[in-house]
């Protein structure tokens, strides 16, 4: 790793609902081009931390370096999320628009980008997903797949810095899943930073750089994918991911 | 009887029309103006904090919970007491308006809550501000998801502007009983008057169809 400042930098961060203490302290770093993998049982605040991380839900303490700004305490939190992609596990998709405008949209009342540039900056991002023919489709037309697929462009279409993704997958029959997972690797190895919360592992284990395990609301673990599978240091991950592999197979 | 109903429409068809012109001025005027109203309660009652939202909650209930009658009747007898004078026509458009709104409040209230929570996420994970994510994608859908409500809200609406004729003014009811005393027939003016209402509901129920259908959104059409 370089000397130079890490990309997104969290900080000792907190959240609780009610009583319910769901982060406490977490702190991690990611540089330009990470794909970072979060895994861990359900409940653990996986999707809370990612969540905050775009303040979708705002955090009670702790600090979240983007590029060297704090956004906990930035005045204008759209021009941060801007910066942000993210990926929601139902998709999120508009059901009003098409797939060509859910991912134009953001392009004209955001950035305020003239429509036909737009639209030709949308276009490519479909094409990216490989979605070109499916422009003028409504969401409710198209497969899960299909849907999280445009979920990714409209993500992209935003120039974001860094992509999060709540478990993009889980919402998924099994056989769409691999069309999802195939466009996030395409991603990652086109050098896009990408923060995953997800149980697959097969991805975790070729296409991230790094895994978080988190359990109660605290990092337990992190390192290499090779580390983590082969010789993890702490028990509870051995478990877990004894676990899941028992589950889910051995991935690829 | 129908000879007397022919008589009747021949002799006085100018009259019940002017009349049936401000029943839909009524109407017309109460539904558009209590839509805005109805838009901004809703988004008070949604959206709004505490105070907004309690305001907005008192105003409905306030309106729901009395009748129409008397809302009427204050507009157009009371206030005089105090200066203000309305006509007849103004008085009931105001209360109309002001009783259609909280109505229409409530239907897009309950067609913005029956929106996935993740529509509003999803608008502000690209950088929409809360406004923009209300107008450009929580309202276009509300709108279509309540077009069937306010049909049905029209609907009693345009027959409720009968009552403004008890204070005067010259709708459809208030014109079919100066006729009607004019020349006895009573029974023979109301049905035709009966008639006139339900073909105009008719007609507005298949504009508000076609205007359902056009608005669908490709996919959804079997979930109901």
């Amino acid at each position: 790793m370089s000397e130079k400042e890490p990309l997104l930098k969290v900080v000792d961060l907190h959240k609780a609902f009610g009583k319910n203490e769901v982060l406490k302290g977490i702190s991690f770093e990611m540089n330009k081009g990470d794909t970072k993998v979060i895994i861990g049982p359900s409940g653990t605040g996986k999707s809370t931390l990612i969540a905050c991380i775009n303040h979708l839900v705002a955090p009670d303490r702790g600090e979240i370096w983007l590029e060297g700004e704090n956004t906990v305490t930035a005045k204008n939190i759209n021009r941060i999320r801007q910066k942000i992609g993210f990926v929601f596990q139902d998709f999120g998709l508009f059901n009003h628009l098409t797939a060509l405008k859910n991912v134009m949209i953001g392009l004209v009342k955001v950035k305020k980008m003239p429509k036909d540039k737009a639209r030709k900056r949308a276009m490519e991002e479909l094409d990216r997903v490989g979605l070109s023919d499916q422009a003028k489709s409504y969401p409710a037309q198209l497969s899960g797949g299909q849907k999280q697929r445009v979920g990714i462009a409209r993500a992209l279409a935003m120039d974001p810095k860094i992509i999060l993704f709540d478990e993009p997958t889980s919402a998924l029959d099994p056989e769409l899943i691999g069309e999802v997972l195939h466009v996030m690797q395409d991603l990652a190895q086109s050098g896009m930073t990408m923060l995953v919360v997800t149980h697959e592992m097969g991805f975790a284990r070729t296409v991230s750089n790094e895994i978080i395990f988190m359990e109660n609301g605290v990092i337990v673990e992190q390192g290499t994918p090779e580390k983590l599978f082969k010789n993890p240091e702490n028990k509870r991950t051995k478990e877990f991911l004894f676990k899941l592999e028992d589950l889910y197979g051995e991935g690829e | 009887m129908f000879s007397i109903m022919a008589e009747i429409i021949t002799n006085h068809w100018q009259t019940l029309l002017r009349g049936l012109g401000v029943t839909l001025e009524l109407t017309l005027a109460s539904v558009v103006i209590g839509f805005f109203i109805g838009i901004l309660l809703a988004l008070g009652r949604v959206y709004g904090n505490r105070l907004i939202y309690g305001i907005c909650t008192v105003i409905v209930e306030i309106i729901r919970g009395t009748p129409l009658l008397v809302q009427l009747f204050i507009l157009y007898y009371g206030l005089p007491a105090y200066g203000i004078r309305l006509g007849a026509v103004t008085s009931s458009i105001i209360a109309f308006s002001i009783n259609s709104g909280a109505y229409q409040a409530e239907y897009l209230r309950g067609s913005i809550q029956s929106l996935e929570k993740n529509q509003m996420l999803a608008a502000r994970s690209i950088g929409m501000t809360r406004p923009q994510a209300i107008t450009l994608i929580v309202l276009p859908q509300a709108f279509r998801r309540v077009i069937p409500a306010w049909t049905n809200e029209f609907i009693y609406l345009l027959k409720y502007t009968s009552l403004a004729y008890i204070v005067g003014a010259p709708e459809l009811m208030g014109v079919a009983k100066i006729i009607g005393s004019r020349i006895y027939f009573y029974f023979e003016v109301y049905l035709i008057v009966a008639f006139i209402y339900l073909a105009v509901v008719i007609v507005f129920t298949k504009i508000f169809d076609f205007v359902e259908k056009k608005f669908k959104i490709p996919g959804l059409e079997t979930i109901r």
